[in-house]
């Protein structure tokens, strides 16, 4: 295979790899503080103990999330070095600052791991609210390169390719930061929340467990649920907003992820199916008329761009409509289930019946695949461009050979490390479930 | 001073300080293994894995660092560092997972322990190879153009005896500063065994590394001579750090009242000056090259952002002093940890 394509998979992969742990990174200290919060005014030391344990499964997760982020800070230098020129010219600042993000996360989690037991409270609270800001700092400075990336902004090309009138701010509050960063943030809130509940759900499906325990797993089920309907809310909502930013700044994006292919006023709006290039349509789909035009720019005779604006080398994959609904599905389908779960405990006043157990189970991987939906929309529904109309992918990448053996290693690596974290968290945690823990606490 | 000398003077100094936190790290790794056997009637395992736990996310976070600055203060020098150094490096990557994934692994489940403690012990010898095995490269004579792009010669550079002896001279340092610092921290956590042991190793790696140090630079390549040149303009600097190498290893003999020798604190600080003075000598002798002879610092830099840059350097740094503090409170001061089973 050709270097470039090879480079991409190689790239994209990594990423893959890297955002399953960074998302969790971003998410789970803000737990903890909930959980130590909560401990501080209820005084009850389920909350400690739940605060405790996410701290090791975070310990564990943030291992290969701190060491597959410094493959992805390097690999992007190396793979796609003459974008990294344009980068290290225009948009240094949010990769300068990450740096500082990343040490004021690495100091107080090592404080925050290895010496709790020696810090009084308020210093502990502090150290985690200091890990918690350096992920969320990461990923939104992170973040702001990708928006870059997307809606490049704070530069001028000369003719011959240079770079001249470098305005570092402007880059830096490119049109699409603010809402992407919020996207992201957000996105990782909830997928997290979700991923608790899986756990406490799971926990409680099984029959032969002690009423503390039973106990200790509703209440960080209901923490889950409350923060997973806050934040999908938000994360749907902002979602939105970034939908309409596509339209305002990459129609072309816009176009694909929605399947259509002729400019139209008063546009549907397609759920489901695939968009095909000969029928020029979106086969097999849901449509629901207007709601596109009215969801681009709040009125319903608002003029969609279609993809035949542009000539047909400028498309990205026609796929990238399928990743945008998976990611929208989801969210959609999570928000009804936490609404559903929150009616059912605050209306009906009712114990969750397994079948919820079991929805709620299935929620935390149905937010992960909804991250990488939307990562890999927004990357794929950027080709054949890595910076929007002014860097393309092919000029982009190194020109070296051996990327393809470094692809084999890389993915052998990647493999073997989902498969080493799974079996360690479930080896750790089963030495020492929570009833031991609760033992320990009552003696 | 220009915009540009700066810039190589920031990144020269993060490379000091990761060099310094990396020989520790790595060297940490190594000893760990050693001595992990229980049976043996040392503590260094324990001693060398207490420093190693807390600290190793704040040494990996200095690597990022190094690499992020090299791209934004040097954009230009990006296309053909990543071009020769595109396998090396992406090697390094890998090891550097594996190490750093399987030493939080052996925390969680101990039944694994001896081979995880293998893995980060052999890749902390391999790492830092790895890692001084670049410095060869930018020196000259290894690197080719062929249609206007750059080729690393693998071939001569693993047949060069330089490579070799740049090898040698990381290892040894390595394990020099580490010994030297571990038998610090033991002092610290007054655990004398640790201390003999590191302190032994110490006696006899400080000769060897000062000695492979200079023999390494007599086996530079030809086209390399102009580096052999500024290195011998700037003899006062390389010899003022020798002095500090006699200062900091006598002090490993002085005899304390109670009979103890060895005055630890006062050698890590002259080793880690003797080291200092040593790194800026030859950093300032490789000047103007980034690459010789295709790349000079001026050529790789960019000024676009540099003074924002600088200031966020020093908003940044200036945050975290305070937490550095606590750090080295908790974890290089505080006798509850340091004596903690
Ligand atoms: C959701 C947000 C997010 C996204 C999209 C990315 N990361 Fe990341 N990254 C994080 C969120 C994050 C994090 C959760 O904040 C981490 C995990 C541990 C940490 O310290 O920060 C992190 C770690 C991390 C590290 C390790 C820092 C250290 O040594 O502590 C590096 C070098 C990068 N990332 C670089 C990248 C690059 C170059 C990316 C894309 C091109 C990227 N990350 C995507
Ligand atoms: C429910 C309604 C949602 C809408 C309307 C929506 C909209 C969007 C849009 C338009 C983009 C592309 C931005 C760009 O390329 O510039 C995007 C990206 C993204 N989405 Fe969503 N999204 C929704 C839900 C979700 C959910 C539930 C998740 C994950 C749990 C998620 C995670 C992401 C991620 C990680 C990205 C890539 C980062 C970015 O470009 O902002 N989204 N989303
Ligand atoms: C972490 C979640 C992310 C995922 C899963 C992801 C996924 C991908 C995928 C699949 C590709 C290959 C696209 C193709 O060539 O067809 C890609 C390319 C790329 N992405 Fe992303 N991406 C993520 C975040 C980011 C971020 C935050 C940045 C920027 C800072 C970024 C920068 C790039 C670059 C430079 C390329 C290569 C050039 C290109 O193909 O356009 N990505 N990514």
């Amino acid at each position: 295979m050709d270097v470039v394509v090879m480079a991409r998979a190689l790239f994209g992969s990594s990423l893959g790899f890297h955002i399953i742990y960074a998302t969790i990174g971003v998410g789970l200290p803000v737990m903890i503080i909930i959980a130590e919060i909560l401990h501080l005014i209820k005084k009850d030391s389920d909350y400690a103990l739940m605060a405790r344990r996410w701290t090791k499964g975070f310990a564990i997760i943030l291992a290969v999330s701190i060491a597959s982020g410094t493959i992805v800070g390097v690999m992007i230098s190396l793979l796609f070095p003459n974008f990294m020129e344009i980068v290290g010219q225009v948009i240094a600042l949010p990769f300068q600052m990450e740096i500082f993000a990343f040490l004021i996360e690495a100091v107080f989690m090592s404080i925050y791991l290895y010496a709790a037991d020696r810090l009084p409270t308020k210093l502990r609270i502090v150290s985690i609210f200091a890990v918690a800001l350096g992920a969320i700092a990461s990923a939104v400075l992170i973040t702001d390169v990708h928006a870059w990336m997307n809606t490049p902004a704070g530069f001028r090309l000369t003719p011959d390719g240079g770079i001249t009138d470098v305005d570092t701010w402007a880059a830096f509050f490119n049109p699409s930061f603010v809402t992407s960063a919020l996207h992201v943030v957000f996105s990782a809130f909830m997928t997290v929340a979700f991923i608790i509940a899986s756990i406490a759900a799971l926990r409680l499906l099984k029959r032969n467990i002690s009423t503390e325990e039973r106990n200790y797993h509703k209440k960080a089920l209901t923490i889950a649920i409350y923060f997973g309907l806050i934040t999908s809310l938000a994360t749907s909502i902002n979602g939105h907003e970034t939908a309409q930013k596509l339209h305002e700044y990459n129609p072309r994006k816009l176009a694909a992820a929605e399947g259509l292919f002729e400019t139209t006023r008063y546009a549907p709006l397609s759920i489901g199916g695939y968009a095909s290039l000969e029928d020029q349509r979106v086969k097999y789909a849901i449509e629901i008329p207007y709601a596109l035009s009215f969801l681009a720019a709040d009125r319903f005779d608002t003029e969609v761009k279609g993809l035949n604006e542009w000539p047909q080398e400028l498309w990205p994959p026609l796929y990238v409509h399928i990743l945008f609904n998976v990611m929208v599905g989801i969210g959609s389908v999570l928000i009804v289930i936490a609404m559903f779960a929150v009616f059912w405990k605050l209306v009906l006043k009712k114990e969750y019946p397994p079948w919820m157990l079991a929805l709620f189970v299935a929620g935390g991987p149905l937010a992960m695949i909804a991250i990488e939906a939307g990562w890999c929309f927004s990357c794929i529904g950027r080709q054949p461009w890595t910076i929007t109309d002014v860097l393309r992918t092919g000029e982009a990448a190194t020109k070296s050979g051996s990327v393809g053996f470094l692809f084999v290693l890389f993915i052998t690596l990647y493999v073997t490390l989902l498969f080493a974290t799974a079996f360690i968290l479930k080896f750790y945690f089963k030495r020492n479930p929570v009833s031991k823990d609760l033992e320990k606490g009552a003696s | 001073m220009e915009a540009s000398s700066v810039a190589i003077t920031i990144l020269w100094s993060l490379l000091f300080v990761y060099s310094m936190l990396g020989s520790l790290d790595f060297g940490a790794g190594f000893w760990g293994m050693v001595y992990s056997n229980e049976n043996k009637n040392t503590n260094a395992s324990v001693i060398a894995n207490k420093f190693l736990s807390p600290a190793w996310e704040i040494t990996n976070v200095f690597l990022v660092i190094f690499v992020v600055s090299v791209v934004t203060f040097f954009p230009f020098a990006t296309t053909l560092l990543s071009s020769i150094l595109l396998v090396p490096v992406a090697l390094g990557l890998f090891l550097l997972t594996v190490r750093t994934t399987f030493m939080v692994f052996e925390h969680y489940a101990q039944r694994f322990r001896t081979l995880l403690r293998i893995t980060s012990g052999v890749t902390g010898l391999i790492l830092p190879a790895l890692l001084v095995s670049i410095l060869p490269i930018t020196l000259g004579g290894f690197v080719d153009f062929e249609n206007d792009y750059p080729r690393l010669h693998y071939g001569e550079l693993m047949t060069h005896p330089t490579l070799y002896m740049h090898i040698a001279f990381g290892l040894s340092t390595e394990l020099f500063i580490s010994a030297v610092f571990l038998m610090d921290y033991a002092k610290e956590a007054e655990d004398w065994s640790a201390y003999h042991t590191f302190r032994k190793h110490a006696l006899w790696l400080g000769p060897v590394s000062i000695l492979v140090a200079v023999l390494t630079i007599g086996t530079f390549p030809v086209e390399a001579d102009w580096i052999v040149q500024n290195i011998e303009a700037n003899w006062l600097w390389f010899g003022l750090s020798i002095v500090f190498f006699l200062i900091g290893y006598s002090a490993l003999f002085l005899k304390h009242r109670d009979g103890k020798r060895g005055f630890a604190r006062l050698a890590v600080v002259s080793i880690i000056i003797q080291y200092g003075l040593a790194i800026y000598a030859y950093g300032s002798a490789h000047l103007p090259y980034l690459v010789y002879p295709d790349l000079t610092v001026a050529d790789g830099f960019t000024s676009a952002s540099f003074y924002p840059m600088l200031i966020i350097y020093a908003i940044g740094f200036g945050i975290l002093i305070p937490g550095f503090i606590l750090f080295w409170k908790l974890f290089l001061k505080d006798r509850r940890y340091l004596k903690q089973e």
